[in-house]
């Protein structure tokens, strides 16, 4: 199936020298959740730019829908919508206006009844005449969906959509971003929050230095770079980990009183039933025993460590 | 074309001079008529004639020219540069809209603007002395040729600007100075012939006078003079509107 998104060999270097994407290829699915993550200064917001349009690329092409953004960036532009990442907003417009403005700029006939329905969506229907500068950055944060879906866009860039937002509006964000794919909209975002792209993604790309060092099916990156941990609390504590247990590599905690093993479990490494014999072999009683799975963040900080 | 963002660029700037009456409308209206108190009333008393027009209607095309100018260039650097300033540029870049487009809306929500001033003024200078418009047509077509070359300029400024001192460093510092030496309350035959030929560099001079020979066919330059420089000018601000576009310029990274 064709990519909704696609970008070959995407390149930009600013005036400054400053070489912010090297060589990017990316293809995104319709209708798929993909999360960019990176740490700051990594490319992430110069990738979405270039795509919508808003900087130049040095080299490389994008097409959305089979369309080249350059060439025909009256047809790719208007199949995009952006959320950016400031709440860049006007001071003196309504919600209701400036809703409308987005609208009728992206070339679309007026359609209140659709405008109203997106604003009661967003739960913004009660302050659609309110001025934007009497709204809370939450408010703000909602209106700049409200503009970016104004126009009915297939594809949506959200570029840092919760970036200090409280933890309730994060969580609608979350229902609503999944209500859009429910509806065919492909949704692409940039975040932080190691957790936000765990709970809503379906793949996700890793930017670092200006190059997607991978883009993967989010369970399949945890599956292939998670590694577990056993951790095994014992009845005594130990001033060190027995020399019949000196093969295995164990961690004995500072306290003595927890030995702690790191395997990959799609391995042969993964003998958990012959540590736990060769524990009890030791002569060690165990109290307790828990494993723990390496979160997306570990993945994403191990990742960006590891050089290119 | 898109017409829907050239209609909603365009209503959006037309929506802020109404929000904005006092400042918009009724300051210049208000300045217009101190000068025709001032010089029309007080120095106007002591010259009789210029040219064999009223001193106080000869210097109503010059006061109009001198609203048009610094509203056009003013109404169009603000129209561009605050959404540069505060980061609402980021939409009118990302939509299917062409930079002839975006020229469109704002550039001709500015002239109106200055337009509407003009006739305004116009209005109000026809209560302080007997106006008669011996070419019409002429007088029109200066005042819209006017209105959309110097809101053009008044882009180019708001695009290069990158502070709020730049935006108002070119309209006070050359645009008022050479309006004022460019003939609005004086024929430039009055000047030493050192000074006559010194101000024929000053292309408000050319603009001030054919607007004035649409009034009284009293001129300084000849008309078709005037004619070509307001044409030069504007080609000129489309150029440079045109190579602002096409590189990005202080708009696309």
């Amino acid at each position: 199936m064709q990519p909704i998104v696609s970008v070959r060999d995407l390149s930009k270097t600013y005036g400054n020298g400053h070489h912010a994407l090297k060589e990017v290829s990316l293809d995104i699915a319709r209708g798929e959740i993909l999360a960019l993550l990176g740490p700051n200064g990594a490319g992430k917001t110069t990738l979405i730019s270039v795509i919508c349009g808003i900087v130049n690329a040095s080299s490389g092409s994008v097409s959305v829908a089979g369309h080249d953004n350059v060439r025909d960036y009256r047809a790719t532009r208007g199949m995009i919508g952006l959320v950016p990442q400031e709440l860049t907003l006007g001071a003196f417009d309504t919600v209701w206006n400036t809703v409308k403005f987005s609208r009728g700029l992206f070339g679309k006939q007026p359609d209140p009844a659709y405008l109203e329905r997106l604003l009661r969506d967003l739960s913004l229907w009660d302050r659609k005449g309110s001025m934007l500068m009497t709204l809370s950055g939450g408010m703000k944060r909602r209106v700049l969906i409200a503009k970016a879906l104004s126009h009915e866009p297939n594809v949506l860039f959200l570029d840092e959509p919760t970036a200090g937002v409280d933890v309730e509006l994060r969580r609608d964000m979350w229902a609503l971003v999944r209500r859009l794919r429910e509806s065919g909209v492909t949704i692409i975002l940039t975040t932080h929050y190691i957790e936000e792209a765990e709970a809503i993604a379906d793949r996700v790309g890793v930017i670092s230095d200006g190059r997607l060092l991978l883009v993967e099916n989010k369970l399949e990156l945890m599956h292939k770079l998670g590694s577990k941990q056993i951790t095994v609390e014992l009845e005594t504590a130990l001033a060190g980990v027995p020399g019949a247990l000196a093969d295995w590599s164990l961690q004995l905690s500072e306290d003595g009183t927890r030995l702690s093993y790191s395997y990959d479990p799609h391995t042969a490494d993964a003998r958990i039933q012959e540590l736990l014999c060769a524990i009890s072999a030791a002569g060690l009683v165990m109290k307790d025993l828990k494993t723990t799975q390496s979160s997306l963040e570990e993945i994403f900080v191990r990742l960006v460590k590891e050089p290119s | 074309m898109n017409t829907h963002a050239v209609r909603v660029i365009y209503k959006f700037e037309m929506m802020r001079a109404w929000e904005t009456l006092l400042q918009s409308f009724v300051s210049p209206v208000l300045s217009t008529s101190l000068y025709f108190v001032v010089f029309g009333a007080a120095i106007g008393g002591r010259i009789e004639q210029v040219q064999g027009v009223s001193y106080g209607a000869f210097i109503v095309p010059g006061l109009v020219m001198l609203a048009l100018l610094t509203q056009s260039i003013s109404n169009a650097s603000f129209g561009i540069f605050f959404p540069r300033f505060t980061g609402t540029i980021y939409e009118i870049l990302s939509a299917p809209i062409s930079s002839f487009e975006i020229l469109l809306g704002y550039v001709g929500a500015a002239a109106t603007k200055s337009l509407i001033i003009g006739v305004i003024i116009l209005v109000t200078a026809g209560f302080f002395v007997p106006l008669e418009i011996m070419h019409p047509v002429w007088m029109a077509g200066f005042l819209v040729l006017t209105c959309v070359s110097f809101s053009l300029f008044g882009f180019i400024i708001g695009l290069w600007a990158d502070n709020f001192e730049k935006l108002q460093l070119i309209p006070l510092l050359v645009i008022t100075p050479l309006v004022f030496l460019g003939g609005s309350f004086y024929s430039i035959h009055m000047l030493p012939p050192a000074w006559q030929t010194v101000t024929l560099f000053n292309p408000v001079v050319y603009l001030i006078s054919g607007f004035r020979w649409s009034f009284f066919e009293v001129s300084d330059v000849s008309v078709g003079l005037s004619l070509l420089m307001v044409l030069v000018f504007l080609t000129a601000c489309l150029l440079v509107v045109w190579w602002m576009f096409k590189t990005g310029y202080r708009l696309k990274q």
